[in-house]
């Protein structure tokens, strides 16, 4: 074996010398926080120009691990969202004793992202899966004091081994079929028993408790509203779109034989999800929690792009993640100012937000906007291709219910908008300056949400990377 | 010329806008981009005539840009006679709505941005010859909307705000339906592709409803009409002269080019409902108008009235309707938004709108009340103005259908114009003649942009209402190539 084709693992080991460098680093010298985050920045960035190196194509230890260009894109897509995260967190982090722990467990779970996403092989799939989730049920413990945070962290530790749990007893069955795990044999050989389905039904079952689609998604709304803000921008960004992008080979090619099961599974999921997360997202009054019920129901919506089974379906589901990276992040972004600076997470508290802060209020409205799919916000043009590959079997109820769910979103998107616009403060926000940090994240999201839309190319780019996906 | 020029043009001020640091500079370029839009637009007829006197050209200053080639999507853009007419309409109301906010005080930044915003959306939705773009510019237009009524609005405004942002999105929503099930059916969002395709009757008759309704809410088709008085009630006056006379426009627009233009079968098919719900929206909206005691929800009703004579004209869909319905948009776009100015001009000094309060203005208001009269006279349809000249293009039109309940649909609809003038005298009288009130004696008239923004709109009724003939001019055989798929249809069976 040529040492060259090691270097498809490039990022993975570039990773995980990181994980041993900080350790090590921690270990011998006292360093601030601001210049601990200042470093990790710096390598988040380098983390993600690493996906950008070549060594596009490869497999490795007889195919456990592939590459290949959509692999790469998908990884850097990840890597983005996390230097991102971590930008805008910095009022939040600055503040944090054990910081440089927060990272680790962060890297570690972005390892394990890599890992699941270059599997060829569902042993390796489910370590990396198990890495990218158990280090987040220690971050988002990470307000040591907060009663909230142990219980938020406690929920997560508890459902995610469920769903491991059922996720690893539908991959046993299938060991137990085939004597393989490869991919490539399952595809080939699962054949139509009934205990194939019903393995397959438990892995499709653990991969929605992962990206929390209804009915799995109980553990999603207290999770999100007692972690920090960070961990739950990671929680709802980047592992679901993990998750999401593992989904998309996993479907059409692995299980293409389960077609016409997971068809009709991905549509139930996704009405269900969007039409429950929809009705509880109205009842909410705190930010996150809003936020984490309009997560649901977007993964609702990526959930009908899934079920197109086609490439523009494919594209449509990762242009999606990619817009909604840049929407939800700014809308944390956001709210991880309003919490850390000023202890604000309840909606009604933001009243004439925009009276004092302008940016922030702008921003968060954007993402709003974005995220409820109205132009000339990226969003738009994401849901719209979503739900049109969603259509191409004839299915234009599904579209039509995805189409009146959108005009409910609008409703509780427009609520938070109105409070910060229309409504008079209650007590006058006193006006920090952000960090630059914080701001710099922000404009970035904000191009983001602004730019990305528009450009057919970046679409076409997509679509390219999954030139025979089905 | 490149109409991506009215679209950079707006873009760039609403751009300006936010940066500039102070309010006289947010007027000027407010002021400076929509008169060089104007100009812009008049120099877009100018030529698209003399192109067409040469040769006439289905479509005029055409571009198509690549945009998502995998889904076949292009960014086309193009304009004819009815587009452009549309255009002058949209730069006449936005120019007037900027002059009379001149004064606006309250966060005058965004005021003006989100007004040049919306200019944007109008200008993208008329030029646009791509059912995905024109779909992208109609619902731009919605939260821009959400906001001005929001933020600087009277009354209940974040009721109304929220009622029209969720009523126009759902409006959104099903022309979202319709669009997914024509790019399915034939592969492409172009118009000029579509129109060369037949869709099968069956499938017209599931999707048309989808895509009229859908088109309708936006054009207050009766029984969908109700975010109309309370939106335009609530809105700040520039605001209710753009979604009354332009964002209303689009739904009709949207009705005309995209339904009955693409599915000429269910439009006849479906005809007598589309004429019994606008005979409805007529004599409900003049009815219901007569009972208003506030200035602004009379004119929104009066709205909803004069829309339907749009939708009457298209649900007829022969040649002269069509034309008819053309006329009306832009007349009523118009009227209304002159209306509209009139009675913000009036509550800017009295600090009120309803009738009852209001008395004798004639005597300290002279240009006012004299404005005020004219968007009345106007609205009841007197000859020389130009709502006489569109709703009898629409009564001829449906006069044309033999049937006897149509033409007793006509006939109802014609005796709405009585019911007009009562209402419109009634106010008249009691706002403009009479004795004085004591407390408006102080009042003083007009001043220079209260003035130009009423004479641009008067200037347009006019012209409008005393040479029909240029318009028709401009809108050409248009309206005829949109009913000829429909005759088509009707000569094969």
């Amino acid at each position: 074996m040529l040492v060259y084709e090691w270097l498809i693992l490039k990022q993975e080991i570039f990773l995980s010398l990181l994980i041993v460098g900080i350790l090590l680093l921690w270990l011998f010298r006292d360093l601030s926080n601001e210049t601990w985050i200042r470093i990790m920045n710096i390598f988040l960035f380098v983390n993600i120009l690493i996906g950008f190196t070549g060594f596009h194509y490869g497999k490795l230890f007889g195919d456990t691990f592939l590459s290949s260009p959509l692999i790469l894109f998908e990884k850097v897509l990840l890597s983005f969202a996390l230097w991102l995260i971590s930008l805008f967190s910095y009022g939040w982090l600055r503040k944090m004793k054990n910081l440089p722990e927060f990272y680790l467990l962060l890297l570690t779970s972005l390892l394990g992202m890599y890992i699941m996403l270059s599997a060829g092989n569902l042993l390796l799939f489910y370590l990396g899966l198990e890495m990218s989730t158990l280090p987040l049920a220690g971050a988002a413990n990470f307000e040591f004091n907060s009663k909230k945070s142990s219980e938020s962290a406690m929920k997560l530790v508890l459902s995610s081994a469920f769903s491991s749990a059922i996720l690893l007893m539908g991959i046993s069955w299938l060991y137990g079929m085939m004597g393989s795990l490869d991919y490539s044999v399952i595809s080939t050989q699962i054949g139509h028993s009934p205990l194939s389905i019903m393995a397959f039904l438990f892995i499709l079952s653990g991969f929605a408790f992962k990206i929390s689609a209804v009915p799995f998604h109980l553990w999603t709304a207290d999770v999100y509203q007692g972690a920090p803000v960070a961990v739950t921008a990671f929680l709802s960004v980047v592992s679901k779109s993990a998750v999401i992008m593992v989904m998309i080979p996993f479907l059409y090619q692995t299980f293409e034989e389960k077609i016409d099961v997971w068809y009709s599974a991905l549509i139930m999921l996704a009405l269900a999800s969007v039409l429950v997360a929809n009705l509880f997202a109205i009842q909410q009054l705190n930010l996150k929690r809003l936020l984490a019920f309009s997560s649901i129901a977007q993964v609702g919506f990526l959930l009908i792009g899934l079920s197109a089974h086609s490439q523009t379906g494919a594209t449509s589901v990762l242009f999606f993640l990619s817009i909604y990276l840049f929407s939800n992040l700014a809308a944390f972004g956001v709210v991880s100012v309003l919490s850390s600076e000023y202890g604000k997470e309840e909606i009604q508290q933001l009243s004439g937000l925009y009276s004092t802060h302008p940016f922030l209020s702008w921003v968060l409205a954007l993402s709003l906007f974005s995220l409820a799919g109205i132009p000339p916000t990226a969003g738009f043009f994401g849901k719209f291709f979503l739900l049109l590959s969603g259509a191409n079997k004839g299915n234009y109820w599904v579209i039509a219910i995805a189409a009146i769910n959108m005009v409910i979103s609008l409703y509780y998107y427009l609520r938070v908008v109105k409070t910060i616009f229309m409504n008079h403060p209650v007590t006058p926000m006193e006006n920090k300056p952000l960090a630059f940090p914080v701001k710099f994240a922000l404009i970035i999201c904000l191009l983001g949400i602004l730019v990305v839309g528009f450009l057919g190319g970046f679409y076409e780019h997509i679509f390219q990377l999954l030139n025979g996906i089905n | 010329m490149n109409l991506l020029l009215l679209l950079i043009v707006p873009l760039i001020a609403a751009i300006g806008i936010m940066l500039s640091p102070r309010v006289s500079a947010v007027r000027q370029i407010s002021l400076a981009a929509s008169l060089i839009q104007l100009v812009l637009v008049g120099w877009l007829l100018f030529q698209m005539l003399n192109t067409r006197s040469v040769s006439a050209q289905p479509l005029y200053f055409e571009k198509v840009y690549q945009w998502f080639p995998s889904w076949n999507i292009q960014f086309h853009i193009g304009v004819d006679g009815i587009a452009v007419s549309m255009m002058i309409l949209t730069a006449l109301v936005v120019l007037a709505g900027v002059l009379i906010s001149w004064q606006e005080s309250i966060l005058p930044k965004e005021f003006f941005f989100l007004l040049m915003f919306l200019s944007l959306g109008a200008y993208g939705f008329f030029m646009a010859r791509d059912i995905f773009t024109l779909f992208f510019f109609l619902e731009l237009a919605v939260i821009p909307k959400f906001l001005l009524i929001g933020i600087w609005g009277s009354g209940q405004k974040e009721y109304s705000a929220m009622k029209l942002a969720l009523m126009l999105m759902a409006g959104s929503a099903l022309v979202f339906v319709g669009l997914a099930g024509i790019y399915l059916e034939a592969h492409s969002f172009d118009l000029s592709v579509l129109s060369a395709t037949h869709f099968p009757v069956a499938f017209q008759y599931l999707f048309y409803p989808l895509l009229f309704i859908g088109f309708g809410i936006f054009a207050a088709l009766f029984p969908f009409h109700t975010w109309v008085p309370d939106g335009h009630a609530s809105a700040p006056t520039a605001a209710s002269m753009f979604l009354a006379g332009i964002s209303m426009k689009l739904g009709g627009y949207g009705c005309l080019r995209v339904a009955s233009f693409l599915m000429p079968d269910a439009a006849i098919h479906y005809a007598p409902v589309i004429i019994v719900l606008s005979t409805c929206a007529i004599l409900y909206g003049a009815f219901v108008t007569l009972l208003q005691s506030d200035l602004k929800y009379m004119n929104a009703y009066s709205s909803v009235s004069h829309c339907g004579f749009v939708m009457l004209g298209i649900g007829v869909f022969n040649t002269t309707s069509v034309y008819g319905a053309i006329l009306q948009m832009i007349s009523h776009g118009l009227m209304t938004a002159l209306f509209f100015a009139a009675i913000g001009m009036i509550y800017y000094r009295t600090h009120t709108r309803k009738i009852d309060e209001l008395g004798g203005l004639l005597a300290k208001l002279p240009f006012i009340s004299t404005v005020f009269v004219i968007a009345g006279l106007c609205s009841l349809g007197l000859p020389g103005l130009s709502g006489f000249v569109a709703e009898m293009a629409v009564f001829v039109g449906s006069w044309e259908d033999k049937s006897l309940w149509v033409r007793s649909a006509t006939v109802l609809s014609c005796a709405s114009i009585v019911v007009t003038a009562v209402y419109i005298l009634r106010a008249t009288g009691k706002v403009i003649m009479g004795p004085i009130r004591e407390t408006f004696v102080a009042l003083s008239d007009a001043v220079w942009y209260e003035k130009m923004a009423a004479i641009f709109l008067l200037a347009g009724i006019f012209v409008m209402g005393i040479a029909p003939f240029l318009l028709q001019y401009v809108i050409g055989n248009e309206a005829a190539t949109i009913v000829n798929r429909g005759a088509q249809v009707l000569i094969n069976k």
